[in-house]
């Protein structure tokens, strides 16, 4: 028992560097690329300054950071709902201009329409991406399975429990087939037990569909547990700090020791940015969110025409 | 027990009418007890007037509130979604909606003549701006996160018109038709009663210049059925079923 628990302290301590290495990708061979991205808000507010990241194809890469390090303008102006003030984001090589097809942006909220069944939201997601009428159902059944929640393809959003309609959301991006999946704290409103079931649906969901998925989240168990990288970000001036690998094969599980003694390590990364700050805010480097931070504006989004 | 309370009212309401009418204070001629009220309804709905009056002013009900329809909704939609209607058509909306529907039917008269046109344009006017400024509020309380939604799924144009916006503002929508209705019903009787035009406004004035006070009060009981009816019937249905499917009520 004893002999265990030390083992166990002991590997902790010597795992978690190799597990955690730098990334370097090429920008020339990217999926994504993000080279010296400004924004700042009509308020003066610094989102992001000089942020430069390479996404390959198939990676699953976590923006991790504390509220107001503007990962979710990042993700805005990847899904092309923010239009960035300076810098570059290309998709296979190609400058975006708003939202396209080939990416989706998921959000905290599911999202449903409220007076669509499940199919219904799906069918017509798939109508809107021009996919033919015969096929619609087939495909919305397919992707209805695929997320567990058969038996309830006719039902409507406000009969479905919040793990339940996130699920539905899920299908509904999955089925329209985007190859950059883009999810701005998806799982942040579900309660801890919903929250882990759903980690390792899309943990599984993402081995199988081999999709680029940038995942925003304050939790770092989270971003450890799904991604294949974690991005750190910090605040004032929103900005890349480190960009690492995750070494530890898939699936994986919250249990796992080597994810804690990362997660510590993390931790550390990040106290150390925020530095400072902490003096006035002690402890929790890492907020639980019950909700979307506030303290500094979330992207603005127009409805569209 | 709800229903209950509720005939118990009525019965209440009714008693205690009959109990004036005795009562001899005012004269029976001109407060007839609901007795005879009940009796002069059902003679002029056995004789057919009442139903031809009450076909009459619902044909011209139902065309007007029809056209009303027709235009207040697609004019609220404007309103909400194109910077023109708001900026320069809504004040000239909400300058309109300030004057009473029956304030139309001198100029209705001399335009139209005394005709039924006369009529459809005062009740027209009596309940398409109603439809259309509650149209305009129910598009621009838009769940935003629906919109974003949207957007992110591709949807845009029609399908975005047809398939999210008047979807997403329906459950408002129908408030604002249940409230042109009321509307409409009103400006129609108010029109109905100034000149002769054979629906249940006539009606009504023919009681009162036959001194018939029992054919006042009985055309105006039909009034209030028809108007109750047509508000539970139609509107609540259709309303309760929309809310319930749009999750904005728990089931009862």
């Amino acid at each position: 028992m004893v002999r265990r628990l030390f083992e166990r302290l002991r590997g902790l301590r010597q795992v978690a560097p190799h597990l955690l290495r730098p990334a370097h990708v090429n920008a020339d061979r990217a999926k994504i690329a993000i080279a010296q991205l400004d924004h700042h808000y009509a308020n003066k507010v610094v989102a992001l300054k000089d942020v430069n990241l390479n996404v390959r194809s198939g990676e699953f890469v976590c923006l991790l950071g504390p509220s107001g390090c503007g990962k979710s303008t990042l993700l805005y102006a990847l899904a092309g709902h923010v239009a960035p003030t300076g810098g570059t984001v290309a998709i296979d090589g190609k400058p975006i201009h708003g939202p396209g097809p080939d990416r989706l942006l998921m959000f905290q909220e599911a999202a449903l329409f409220p007076w669509l069944t499940v199919r219904g939201n799906i069918t017509f997601a798939l109508a809107a991406r021009g996919v033919p009428r015969s096929e619609r159902r087939e495909r919305a059944d397919t992707f209805i399975q695929r997320v567990r929640l058969d038996g309830f393809a006719d039902t409507l959003p406000h009969e479905l429990s919040g793990g339940m309609k996130m699920r539905a959301s899920l299908a509904r991006a999955l089925a329209v087939d985007p190859t950059v999946l883009l999810m701005d704290e998806p799982f942040g409103a579900l309660d801890a037990q919903t929250r882990v079931h759903m980690q390792e649906l899309l943990q599984s969901i993402w081995m199988r569909a081999g999709k680029t998925v940038v995942f925003v989240t304050h939790d770092v168990q989270e971003a450890l547990m799904l991604g294949t990288r974690v991005v750190l970000m910090a605040p004032r001036p929103g900005r890349v700090v480190e960009d690492l690998e995750i070494h530890l094969p898939m699936p994986r599980s919250l249990e796992d020791p080597s994810l804690d003694a990362m997660a510590r390590d993390i931790r550390h990364r990040l106290r150390a940015v925020e530095g400072p700050v902490l003096e006035t805010h002690p402890p929790e480097p890492v907020p639980r969110r019950t909700q979307t931070p506030s303290s500094l504006p979330r992207p603005s989004i127009v409805t569209g025409r | 027990m709800k229903w209950a309370q509720k005939l118990g009212m009525l019965v209440l309401l009714f008693a205690l009418w009959e109990v004036l009418a005795r009562s001899g204070v005012w004269h029976k001629h001109l407060f007839p007890g609901p007795l005879q009220v009940l009796e002069s309804l059902v003679a002029m709905a056995s004789d057919g007037r009442l139903g031809g009056a009450t076909l009459r002013s619902m044909g011209r009900l139902v065309r007007a509130y029809a056209m009303s329809v027709a235009i207040g909704v697609p004019l609220g939609l404007l309103i909400a979604r194109l910077a023109f209607f708001r900026n320069a058509v809504k004040p000239v909306v909400t300058g309109f909606q300030a004057l009473p529907s029956i304030c139309w039917l001198p100029l209705a008269l001399l335009w139209f003549g005394l005709n039924d046109s006369a009529i459809l344009f005062v009740v027209v006017m009596g309940s398409v701006l109603g439809i259309s400024i509650a149209t305009e509020d129910a598009v621009n309380g838009l769940d935003p996160q629906l919109a974003r939604v949207a957007r992110t799924l591709g949807v845009r144009g029609l399908r975005f018109y047809f398939g999210v916006l008047l979807p997403g503002a329906l459950p408002g929508i129908v408030t604002g038709l249940k409230l042109g209705w009321s509307f409409a019903w009103r400006a129609l009787l108010a029109g109905e009663l100034l000149f002769v035009s054979g629906g249940l406004g006539q009606l009504l004035t023919m009681g009162r210049e036959l001194m018939d006070v029992t054919q006042v009060m009985a055309v105006m009981l039909a009034i209030i059925i028809i108007g109750v009816t047509v508000d539970r019937v139609l509107f609540q249905t259709v309303e309760a079923k929309l809310r319930r499917r749009w999750g904005l009520t728990t089931a009862t």
